[in-house]
């Protein structure tokens, strides 16, 4: 198995303050603006943004998680997955823009799923997408709104983002 | 997780995983929309041989909440009464197409022969199986205490350390018995507390120390004072001489409520015979927590349900 590093730390890093001005550009500040995360290492990486984020615009906002396993549509043909916690700000996502973010946009089927959860949880103004890695492959009709990296992939390769909350060390591999 | 029969087969991260997961199914209560789309196409029966109400109320309103359909089966005015076996009540609902069977029975035993007898494919949830276990109802129990002890961040935490004294019929007790594995295999120690005639053959080699006098309990300062509800219909011979001095010599009365420690809490799994095992005033103190264990008892059962029916079933060749 060939493992090659794509993105390294000063990479990623550079990659999420872009993404944080990208959606300051898009949202005209900082003001009704609520960054979710998909767990596992999407709450890592909306962490950053929203810290870059605060870095630029003194104007708070709301920063969570949102966790999209109890809607995935495979639930019945993978093993049972344990769901991860949600914590939506206290003021609510009504009204609100709302900005998902993952760490690698697939299939498109987890944010299938986030949709839907993000549906049950109020009525945002709009919602966006960041993904730190879009590899394609696409099943759904779903774009990315920001993104870190395009990386194009074969299906069968697979892609490993490691995040120093979680992993120890900010990288990003490909294995084939 | 397959079937879930029994607490006594759980292990400590098994039993933490569904507290964990049964926290997550507790948020959704908090929100507007209260439904996931989860079970969506699974087919849940509640299959009650005996009577209950706030048991199947709880798993039929934990069900729905996760988008099951659920068909109620009771045994008064079925087939059961025309001398169905269950054999043939089992091989009838796979008939169906039950994905899960929530089974409450009067005869020990009943939910593991289900599961092990290979005449349904279907996960079996036990509800209750004669003196026996109630598994759900002991983590709803041990959900209830970790959240009162950890608050918010109950998450990956077990029960260590916590003393817990369960007090009554013993002998008849269900509840006793699923607490006492799985508060056990969770960490706590346990403390039977009830009179001689109430206490089961053979607890000597269980996990707990029996004691026979309520009010040294009560000077040890437990932690948690379960009071267990004394069972009319269960007694068939004298254990005790009548519901006065039961209520004199076992029953949490207001003064021996008293005594308690500031943060010791008081449960009771319903429905409660007040004036009889509990007084009025200690079943609707701030430290009872009789209302948190039935709001706790559907999530708890969302978890279960959620972890049984979902993920892939091997198929049976």
């Amino acid at each position: 198995m060939a493992a090659r590093t794509v993105l390294q730390h000063a990479d990623i890093t550079r990659a999420l303050t872009r993404i944080a001005h990208e959606i300051l550009e898009s949202n005209r500040g900082a003001a009704d603006l609520v960054i979710l995360g998909i767990p596992t290492r999407g709450v890592a990486l909306a962490r950053r943004i929203a810290q870059n984020i605060s870095s630029i615009e003194a104007v708070p906002f709301g920063v969570g998680s949102i966790d999209v396993t109890l809607y995935r549509d495979d639930l019945a043909s993978q093993p049972t997955r344990v769901p991860a916690p949600t914590d939506i700000p206290a003021e609510g996502i009504d009204g609100k823009t709302v900005v998902l973010v993952d760490d690698v946009l697939f299939s498109g089927r987890t944010v299938r799923a986030a949709l839907d959860a993000l549906s049950d949880h109020g009525r945002p103004r709009a919602v966006r997408l960041a993904a730190l890695v879009d590899r394609g492959h696409r099943e759904l009709p779903i774009r990315a709104d920001f993104i870190g990296k395009n990386l194009p992939t074969s299906k069968s390769e697979r892609i490993m983002v490691r995040l120093e909350e979680t992993d120890g060390i900010d990288e990003v591999v490909i294995e084939s | 997780m397959r079937h879930l029969v029994s607490t006594r087969e759980l292990t400590r991260d098994e039993a933490i995983g569904i507290l964990d997961v049964a926290e997550d199914m507790a948020g959704v209560a908090h929100r507007e929309m209260k439904k996931l789309p989860t079970l969506r196409g699974k087919t849940v029966v509640n299959l009650f041989f005996e009577d209950s109400t706030r048991t199947r109320m709880s798993f039929e309103a934990a069900a729905k909440r996760l988008s099951a359909d659920v068909i109620n089966f009771s045994a008064k005015g079925s087939s059961v009464s025309k001398g169905e076996s269950l054999k043939d009540t089992a091989q009838t609902l796979a008939a169906m197409g039950a994905d899960g069977v929530v089974i409450r029975h009067s005869a020990s035993g009943a939910p593991q022969t289900l599961a092990r007898s290979g005449w349904i494919d279907a996960g079996v949830v036990s509800a209750g199986d004669g003196t026996h276990e109630h598994p759900t109802q002991a983590l709803l129990d041990a959900f209830t205490m970790r959240r009162r002890v950890h608050g918010a961040a109950a998450r990956g935490k077990g029960l260590d350390g916590l003393t817990v004294t369960i007090v009554g019929d013993i002998l008849h007790s269900r509840v006793a018995r699923s607490n006492l594995w799985l508060l056990t295999t969770l960490g706590a120690s346990v403390r039977f507390v009830a009179p001689a005639s109430l206490v089961p053959i053979g607890v000597e080699s269980w996990p707990v120390e029996i004691g026979y006098d309520l009010d040294a309990a009560i000077e040890d300062g437990p932690d948690v004072v379960m009071m267990l509800r004394v069972q009319a219909e269960r007694m068939h011979a004298a254990f005790f001489p009548n519901a006065r001095e039961y209520a004199r010599e076992w029953g949490l009365d207001d003064e021996r409520a008293a005594r308690l420690p500031a943060g010791t809490i008081v449960m009771h799994p319903g429905p409660m015979n007040r004036g009889l095992e509990i007084s009025a005033a200690a079943a609707d103190s701030p430290r009872s927590t009789v209302l948190e264990q039935v709001t706790n008892g559907v999530a708890v059962r969302m978890a279960v349900l959620y972890l049984v029916l979902s993920g892939e079933r091997e198929v049976r060749s």
